[in-house]
């Protein structure tokens, strides 16, 4: 396959995805609450794409999505797509696991009472399947008796070795991180990203979902801005750059603007909630550009200079 | 562990002299003459000179502190004891008694054991279902019935109305101890034990059922679901450990209300057991023999309490191997 070929043919496409929660409030009256809504993206093999969002913005929900693992009483729609074929609950089931790996958050995904290497060991369906974890242990310079440690005797940094390397042994072409980097030692950090790209250059295909936009740089090829809900914006890793010139959507300019090392300016206001979402463009009400026609209708996704876009205003 | 063991030893023995001494003291302001229960409908044959020797007999004359004494000394040499009202060494009367106890207080436990753990699993794999609101009903209902009151009820209709099962006693009255058949014995068990275990399925299960909807809604369980583990083999391999120790603690722990219930549920079905022993020995004042009785009873729980800390230490790695982190690999 070229390289003009995998860029072609994207291994995971997301199409229109909405995830809804029914709540049960005083009585029987029901309340709907919409996590997600209309997110496209598409994953490419020996890519990273990082959906970077704020924290408690629902971006994990997207992985239990694509892995089929959502509590029962999310109502989901919309399409997904896996290497052609469409995700059912069937495929998913089969999938998981085998194609697609999810790196979790922290060790409390890790069962308190197993030992290490048995936890990394059932990913494996065929071989050997001890001499594999073994393997891929000592790629992840884990030393020989972690194996036979708990999850409680890890440091944070083995830990995070553990997690990526579960998703290694599975020898899935998909990987999703979900927020694989919080709260660690700025050299944790470095070294997760490092393994993720490691992946990705092996041919994987690598989604993160983090919060923390110099990781999202640091490794990622292009980056989906996910704002109450949604992906706002597609853009090249390279486009945040400068006075965000290159950036398409306003909330990715401000998200740009506002760090530390840029102008440091603050956006006013905060994200709309689930349940109170505007009827128009999601980000009108803090948007300096906003007019009447965002008002009214959501915009639909568009391409522009090798992106996508959800704004009427973009040029 | 020499440590451990010596800290555990102190304990017990403390708990032994503090609950003898407690009872001893209960018992010598108690309204029960020993004598009068002793003689019991004979009174009136008996002359206040040949009360004052029996009293004198058992010791009865001398100030509660020296007969504390004089009883304390003869434990620690291995006596204790002749029993007032059966007339035997108190040891004997126990070790009788206690198996009799044992063989009703262990298949209720193993029976509430693995029925409130069976009700507790289910409930909670069917979180939310109807069949989880039955359960939990059953068990709150359960959990409010007084044991004694579920004993008459169960000889209402099983004994009385259905006659299933015989109404009273651990074995058949009016056959020679020798004919006696192990299934008249299991026979008389089964009505008093299934009493006694209602006690326990109860808290077994809820307890069981919230833990395993902790577990479901772990990230660990998540995670495995994300790794491909569903169904039986997701439950054998991640919920099972984790939601036993509750219920090894529990159960262990709970002895003393085991023990408690026997005495209740022996009484209703006039069962021989150890707890209708106790009953006997307070309510006739024989002192030796409810003095007895106390002190095996909390040797019992503090075993029963003990076992559930060991063997917690034992499936627990993190209790098992505290302090023994990555830094010492």
């Amino acid at each position: 396959m070229t390289e003009t070929q995998t860029s072609i043919m994207p291994l995971l496409e997301v199409c229109n995805l909405s995830i809804s929660f029914t709540q049960y409030m005083e009585g029987l009256r029901q309340k709907s609450l919409q996590a997600i809504s209309n997110l496209s993206i598409d994953v490419r093999a020996g890519e990273v794409i990082a959906v970077l969002g704020s924290s408690g913005s629902g971006k994990s929900l997207l992985a239990h999505a694509i892995l089929g693992i959502l509590p029962s009483n999310a109502m989901i729609s919309g399409k997904m797509r896996y290497a052609g074929e469409n995700l059912t609950p069937e495929s998913q089931a089969s999938l998981r696991g085998r194609e697609i790996a999810l790196v979790p958050q922290s060790i409390s995904f890790l069962d308190p009472l197993m030992r290490v290497g048995e936890q990394v060991r059932p990913s494996m369906r065929n071989g050997n399947s001890s001499a594999i974890q073994r393997e891929i242990f000592a790629r992840y310079h884990l030393a020989a008796g972690t194996e036979r440690l708990f999850p409680f005797q890890l440091s944070g940094g083995m830990a995070r070795r553990v997690l990526v390397s579960i998703a290694a042994a599975t020898n899935a072409r998909l990987v999703i991180a979900d927020e694989p980097t919080p709260g660690l030692h700025p050299t944790v950090v470095k070294e997760t990203l490092a393994h993720l790209r490691e992946l990705a250059d092996e041919g994987d295909a690598v989604l993160l979902i983090t919060h923390d936009i110099a990781a999202a740089l640091e490794i990622a090829n292009r980056i989906a801005v996910f704002y109450a809900g949604t992906t706002i914006e597609i853009a090249l890793a390279s486009d945040f750059s400068g006075e965000a010139e290159l950036l398409r959507h306003p909330y990715s300019k401000a998200l740009w603007q506002a760090l530390p090392q840029n102008n440091f300016i603050p956006l006013q206001g905060s994200q709309p909630y689930p349940d109170a979402l505007p009827p128009g463009c999601l980000f009108e009400p803090r948007c300096q550009l906003s007019s009447h026609e965002c008002k009214a209708a959501q915009p639909e996704p568009r391409h522009l200079r090798g992106g996508t876009v959800r704004c009427f205003h973009a040029a | 562990m020499l440590l451990f063991l010596a800290g555990k030893t102190l304990r017990l023995l403390t708990l032994l002299v503090a609950v003898t001494a407690l009872s001893f003291l209960l018992l010598s302001y108690s309204p029960i003459d020993p004598v009068r229960a002793y003689v019991g409908a004979d009174m009136l044959k008996v002359g206040p000179e040949q009360w004052a020797r029996i009293a004198e007999h058992w010791g009865l004359d001398r100030p509660p502190l020296e007969r504390f004494t004089r009883w304390s000394l003869a434990v620690l040499r291995g006596d204790l004891g002749i029993s007032m009202i059966f007339r035997r060494p108190v040891l004997e009367v126990i070790s009788e008694r206690f198996l009799a106890s044992l063989a009703l207080m262990l298949t209720a436990w193993i029976f509430s054991g693995v029925f409130g753990f069976a009700l507790g699993v289910i409930a909670g794999m069917r979180q939310g279902t109807w069949t989880d609101r039955l359960i939990k009903w059953f068990c709150l209902m359960l959990a409010s019935t007084p044991s004694f009151w579920l004993g008459l009820l169960m000889l209402m209709v099983f004994a009385v109305w259905l006659g299933w099962f015989p109404v009273g006693l651990g074995v058949p009255a009016g056959v020679l101890a020798h004919e006696v058949t192990l299934a008249d014995r299991l026979n008389h068990l089964i009505l008093p034990a299934l009493t006694l275990s209602i006690i326990g399925v109860a808290s077994v299960a809820l307890h069981t059922r919230q833990k395993l909807v902790d577990v479901l809604a772990s990230n660990y369980v998540l995670f495995a679901r994300a790794k491909g583990e569903s169904g039986l083999r997701l439950f054998w391999r991640h919920g099972l450990r984790n939601i036993a120790l509750p219920v090894i603690t529990l159960k262990f722990a709970s002895l003393s209300e085991l023990f408690g219930g026997s005495v209740l549920a022996e009484q209703v079905f006039s069962y021989p057991g150890l707890g209708q022993a106790a009953v006997q020995a307070g309510l006739r004042g024989d002192v030796p023999l409810l003095l007895g009785i106390i002190i095996f009873s909390a040797l019992f729980v503090f075993t029963g309490n003990l076992a559930a800390e060991l063997l917690c230490n034992l499936i627990d790695p993190r209790l098992r191997l505290k302090g023994n982190s990555f830094e010492k690999l």
